[in-house]
């Protein structure tokens, strides 16, 4: 079902007129709300122009939001980067022949998919200063952390796209005489990669929003910065909550929006791997823990 | 495990994996109505329903998780006062269920929509032409077929969800982040012990649900 719309008829005047009144309805029902907000603000003296003025002045962005923007986005470029790295290694950990490495490679990425990235930034920045006697930057918390827990989603993204190659691709290799690690570095790796493009992108997104958390270790990031220290000095938190909303919202919906234009483009050129054409009586062909491996969510 | 054998330490990491429990059940409910509203939202004829549905998704889907429980707390709680209870942890509580369900009913909302997706188009059509209305084809036709194979991506959005409830820690809720920081600080000496129970605890809980949920969907998943 490629179009929504056909869950239901081409609408007939019957349908128009009733669609227009849900529409009106519906509507004013938002408006309502939208309006009941706004009167809980103003009782709250949210709309009050000294909150809002900050953000017209230059003091504001070069002092507070940009700094706090680019510690966002050097934690989660460096995130990524090592992300990726972990994830490349890991995938092709865990796909080896050779169990002790495909086994220890598959117990790392599982658990760290599994544990809170929360509790990864607090154990770095709290518990290994008790270890290596000397106090962890924050910014390495946070990095480490994202590295950890994106580098085994992208793993097992990696191992799902090194999987979903056809079989001839490998078969073809090694029947022109390619060792193991060629086949990996110059037929597999290069098709997968391309084909995971999209997904790469969007775990980026995740990235990014997960940088936030840098806020709780104090990382001067943009929620530290353009939100907490900000409103300390003019004290409007919701102001600024929406601000740096919006930076978000905008960031990550130009990263979104890109993971769709490569995902689009590398359907038209034809670099995206098939999807396993199973006939219908075929089992099922989910990688084992599920389709739980692309889906990007924070 | 000398940490763990202080029943008072012992007592204060089941409470906190208890409030990651009750955060979770009570978002997973709220966030499941409220994501399969939203995608009937956005496949609905009406254009302002659609609209809605499709801002939200956006808005929350791209706004840090951190900033979203932030608002809550800050922006509702203690600059509109909007106190859902007179003891300071449960309303604590019961704003992080308000943040992590308006935050996890827009990926509830884009699974099930991508689940009505791969219902054969002629099951649709079927149910027009016998003369359904969209609420019925979406209702008795669509959605069941939709619901069976959704149930991995729900999976991940659940198992997303319970390690997501840890986020609430940043408004001060005794949860796994910040008694596992508490008691790191107070035991220097055991640190990575106490990392290992946490997280294996979390590990021990998650890694089986998301089998399950493999298991599950390729049991229930719709032959074609």
């Amino acid at each position: 079902m490629s179009s929504s719309s056909v869950l239901y008829d081409h609408p007939g005047p019957r349908a128009r007129i009733r669609n227009a009144v849900l529409s009106v309805l519906f509507g004013v029902a938002l408006l309502g709300l939208l309006y009941w907000i706004y009167t809980k603000f103003d009782q709250a003296n949210q709309w009050e122009l000294r909150l809002w003025e900050p953000f017209t002045r230059s003091t504001t962005w070069t002092q507070f939001i940009l700094p706090g923007l680019w510690a966002t986005l050097k934690a989660a470029g460096v995130g990524m980067v090592l992300s990726l790295a972990f994830g490349i290694i890991f995938a092709v950990g865990r796909l080896s022949d050779h169990r002790w490495i495909s086994m220890p490679a598959g117990v790392v990425v599982e658990f760290f998919r599994a544990v809170p990235l929360l509790l990864m930034i607090f154990f770095v920045f709290y518990g290994v200063p008790f270890l290596i006697k000397g106090p962890v930057n924050a910014f390495w918390a946070v990095v480490i952390g994202l590295t950890l827990y994106n580098g085994s989603v992208l793993a097992e993204a990696f191992r799902a796209g090194i999987r979903s190659l056809p079989a001839g691709q490998s078969e073809a290799a090694y029947a022109i005489g390619m060792r193991k690690t060629q086949v990996m570095q110059l037929i597999l790796i290069p098709q997968a990669a391309r084909a995971m493009l999209p997904i790469i992108v969007s775990q980026l997104v995740v990235l990014l929003k997960d940088t936030a958390l840098g806020y709780i270790v104090a990382y001067p990031e943009l929620l530290q910065r353009g939100v907490n220290d900000l409103a300390a000095n003019y004290g409007n938190i919701i102001a600024a909550a929406m601000v740096i909303a919006v930076l978000y919202i905008v960031i990550n919906s130009l990263l979104t929006w890109l993971a769709g234009w490569l995902d689009r483009r590398s359907r038209v050129r034809g670099f995206r791997v098939p999807k396993q054409t199973a006939p219908a009586n075929a089992p099922d062909s989910t990688p084992e823990g599920g389709a739980t491996v692309s889906q990007p969510q924070g | 495990m000398h940490v763990f054998s202080d029943p008072k330490n012992f007592d204060a990491y089941v409470s906190s994996f208890l409030w990651i429990l009750k955060l979770t059940g009570a978002s997973a409910v709220c966030a499941l109505l409220l994501g399969v509203l939203l995608a009937a939202m956005r496949v609905s004829p009406v254009p302002v329903l659609r609209g809605f549905g499709a801002a939200w998704v956006n808005i929350f889907r791209n706004t840090p998780l951190t900033l979203v429980i932030f608002f809550c707390y800050f922006g509702l709680y203690a600059t509109l006062g909007l106190s859902l209870s007179q003891k300071l942890d449960i309303n604590r509580y019961w704003l992080g269920v308000i943040g992590l369900s308006v935050y996890t009913a827009a990926f509830v909302c884009e699974a099930v929509r991508s689940g009505i997706n791969t219902v054969p188009t002629g099951q649709a059509e079927a149910a027009r032409a016998i003369g359904l209305s969209f609420a019925q084809t979406l209702r008795i036709v669509v959605l069941p077929q939709a619901a069976r194979s959704v149930i991995a991506p729900l999976g991940s959005v659940l198992i997303a969800l319970c390690k997501n409830a840890t986020i609430v820690g940043t408004i001060g809720l005794m949860e796994t982040s910040n008694v596992m920081k508490d008691l790191i600080n107070s035991n220097g000496n055991a640190v990575i012990v106490i990392f290992l129970v946490f997280a294996g605890t979390f590990a021990a809980f998650l890694i089986p649900t998301g089998y399950l949920f493999g298991w599950l969907a390729n049991r229930l998943a719709v032959k074609r």
